[in-house]
């Protein structure tokens, strides 16, 4: 749903110009630093790009899916570490508080979160517990007013940033299943917190994942999201939702670039005496790139209109992330393979696409969980 | 204080223009426009004079087609108070627009009036000088620096070959050189919430000023094409071009 296309339109051209005029030009320069530039963020800070989901009441831009899904797709014609950087904020980070928070909890973070002077991440997975994320094994246990928690959790974004962790942990150790888990807002500075080194990766320099280690870290009760025990799985199903369409919007945007550069070398580069873009074999490249790319565009986009008209069907949403996460690894390999052998070399944004997309079919669910849910979707269906 | 920033509604500067067939102008069918550069930059320095106590209330006001809405509410997001316009989708002349902007003037009495030194679709670099004469204000154009001080402000101006200060009193009229300031990106909240201010729509009739064309426009042609550059070996074969070839030095 767009609330006002006169105002979507114009939040829309903000973010391309700010998009083709402040990132895309840092990208190199994001990868020798491994860090996106103190300034650009202060800039991302600025414009409110921290606060897009957060609803208005609480400072925030209140984006419904539909319209966050436009504005990601903006943002995707950039190195996805810009993205990353407030990616938790808008998405998994935030949302557990926004969708099953406590008044007081939404009165007291999001706020913060919405100015972006919060950085919120997301603490589900572990060591050993990646796709079965119902399995998890850290542990929060009453004390008093305070919860004890204990336990490792294993490549969290923007920790080292974070001011809250939203963190699954489990309340009810002889609930060894999903209702055993509750969800909580946990303050950085809380003793017996530490954070790791940032994880060596394949790609998106400049965004970092880290561990976080909890050690008899003392949690108040206050903090339980929603203030009931055993949802937290809820909660973090709830928030991955959204939180896939945002990765499938994000997919879209990404292929949209990868598409203008690999049109734009074609038409450059010339061998055999034209234009590379004269080939057929070239042009098929470039119409299945262009075709797949659309077609998950239009996939989101139906999705996230139908979450906000309430129709949530995890089924649909899985099978965007699905599809739009394979789309953009294939539209990358082509486009590195239309670039030749430039495609291989690092001066060109290819390579680095190339690298940097291969995680949007692992993280919040690999394809195969995707495969899953669809199916598993479509089965109770029939079923019932 | 109030600040007046006159906005213009231009082909946006990414646009590669073209011309049409007929030469009677430049084709905007679906060509995106935005806020005239230069005039970006005035909104900036007035947003800037307010932030620092100079000023109390900045209008933005554009003269242009109902579509020119869009570019006041740009304004709008990135600070100013209210805007107007007055609509017309007449071509409107340097001059026409300097006298509406002085019926502006006379009605809200600003201390200062910031403009663009020109705008990029026409490059008239006329309006700025024309609303000064007809105000009999001190105007310091292509500026680069501007500085209240005391009862006045202080214009440091781009001139061929170097920079010239200016004490003007108020009130005046400064046109913006490209230097004067980065100018921000609209917040994401103050895009929504410039849809709550205050904009009005005049004519210009309402201002009793006659707009009618003062000039003809016989035609209207692309620049030539550039042929392809050749390498020269050596300096010598250079500067034996650029003296015999090119006549240049
Ligand atoms: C860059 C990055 C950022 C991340 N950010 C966060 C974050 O901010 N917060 C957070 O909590 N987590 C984060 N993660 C973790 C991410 O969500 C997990 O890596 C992901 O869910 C997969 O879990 P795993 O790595 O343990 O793989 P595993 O679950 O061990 O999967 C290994 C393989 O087995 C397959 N598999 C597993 N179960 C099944 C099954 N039932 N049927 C068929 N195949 C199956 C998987 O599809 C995969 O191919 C991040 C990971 C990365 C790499
Ligand atoms: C790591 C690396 C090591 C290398 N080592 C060596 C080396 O040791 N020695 C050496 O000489 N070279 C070497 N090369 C160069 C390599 O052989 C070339 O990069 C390769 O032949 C492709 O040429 P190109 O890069 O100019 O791409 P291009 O020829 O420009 O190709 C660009 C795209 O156009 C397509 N294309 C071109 N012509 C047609 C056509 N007629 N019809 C359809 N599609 C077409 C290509 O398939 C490709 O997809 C190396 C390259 C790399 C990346």
């Amino acid at each position: 749903m767009i609330r006002d296309q006169e105002i979507f339109n114009q939040l829309r051209d903000t973010i391309r110009r700010f998009v083709n005029e402040r990132l895309i030009p840092a990208e190199d320069r994001v990868v020798e630093d491994n860090a996106v530039p103190a300034e650009i963020l202060r800039e991302m800070r600025e414009m409110g790009l921290y606060g897009m989901t957060v609803p208005e009441e609480y400072g925030g831009l209140g984006l419904t899916t539909e319209e966050e899904a436009y504005i990601i797709m903006e943002m995707g014609r950039a190195s996805p570490a810009f993205r990353s950087k407030i990616g938790t904020n808008n998405g998994i980070g935030s949302q557990g508080i926004v969708i099953d928070g406590t008044p007081e909890q939404k009165a007291r973070f999001l706020p913060k979160v919405a100015a972006g002077e919060y950085v919120a991440s997301f603490a589900l997975t572990e060591p050993d517990a990646g796709s079965d994320a119902a399995s998890i094994r850290t542990t929060a246990i009453l004390d008093g007013d305070e919860y004890v928690v204990n336990g490792t959790k294993r490549y969290i974004t923007n920790a080292a940033d974070a001011s809250i962790f939203t963190l699954m942990a489990r309340t009810d150790p002889s609930n060894k299943g999903a209702g055993g888990v509750s969800a909580f807002i946990v303050e950085k500075n809380s003793p017996g917190l530490t954070v790791g080194k940032p994880n060596r990766k394949m790609g998106q320099a400049g965004a970092n994942v880290y561990d976080v280690i909890f050690e008899d870290c003392r949690v108040p009760a206050a903090n339980l999201i929603g203030g009931v025990p055993g949802q937290g799985f809820k909660t973090a199903m709830k928030t991955l939702d959204r939180g896939r369409l945002h990765i499938s919007a994000l997919c879209v945007g990404v292929s949209q670039r990868l598409v203008e550069e690999s049109v734009r070398y074609a038409i450059d580069r010339k061998q055999f005496g034209q234009a590379i873009a004269e080939f057929q074999l070239i042009q098929a490249m470039l119409a299945d790139s262009r075709t797949e790319s659309y077609a998950a565009q239009c996939m989101v986009l139906d999705a996230a209109r139908n979450y906000d008209a309430g129709n949530r069907n995890v089924g649909d949403i899985a099978a965007c992330k699905y599809f739009a996460s394979e789309m953009v690894g294939r539209v990358a390999d082509r486009a590195v393979q239309i670039h030749g052998g430039a495609g291989y070399m690092s001066e060109y944004a290819v390579e680095r696409f190339y690298r940097d997309v291969r995680i949007f079919r692992i993280y919040e669910g690999t394809s195969q969980i995707q495969q899953l849910l669809i199916a598993r979707n479509l089965i109770k269906e029939f079923r019932a | 204080m109030k600040i007046l920033v006159p906005v213009k509604r231009v082909i946006d500067y990414n646009v590669k223009a073209r011309v049409k067939a007929d030469k009677t102008g430049v084709d905007l069918a679906n060509v995106k426009m935005s806020m005239n550069p230069f005039d970006e930059i005035a909104v900036e320095e007035a947003i800037r004079k307010k932030e620092a106590g100079q000023a109390e209330e900045i209008i933005a006001v554009s003269i242009g087609p109902a579509q020119a809405q869009e570019t006041l509410r740009t304004a709008l997001a990135m600070g100013a108070d209210r805007a107007i316009l007055i609509q017309t989708d007449d071509i409107v002349e340097p001059l026409a627009v300097a006298k509406l902007l002085k019926a502006v003037v006379d009605a809200e009495q600003p201390g200062l009036v910031i403009l663009g030194k020109q705008a990029i679709d026409d490059d008239s670099n006329q309006t700025g000088q024309m609303l000064a004469a007809l105000l009999g204000w001190p105007q310091g154009t292509f500026a680069s620096i501007v500085k209240v001080v005391g009862d006045g402000i202080e214009v440091t101006r781009e001139v061929d070959g170097g920079l010239e200060t200016v004490a003007l009193t108020l009130p005046a009229i400064v046109t913006t050189d490209l230097r004067l300031n980065e100018p921000r990106y609209a917040s994401l909240p103050n895009i929504m919430k410039a849809k709550k201010k205050q904009l009005d729509v005049k004519t210009a009739a309402d201002y009793g000023v006659d707009i009618s064309p003062r000039l003809k426009t016989l035609k209207v042609e692309e620049p030539a094409k550039r042929a392809g550059g050749i390498k020269v070996k050596t300096i010598e074969e250079l500067v034996d071009k650029l003296k015999n070839e090119a006549g240049v030095i």
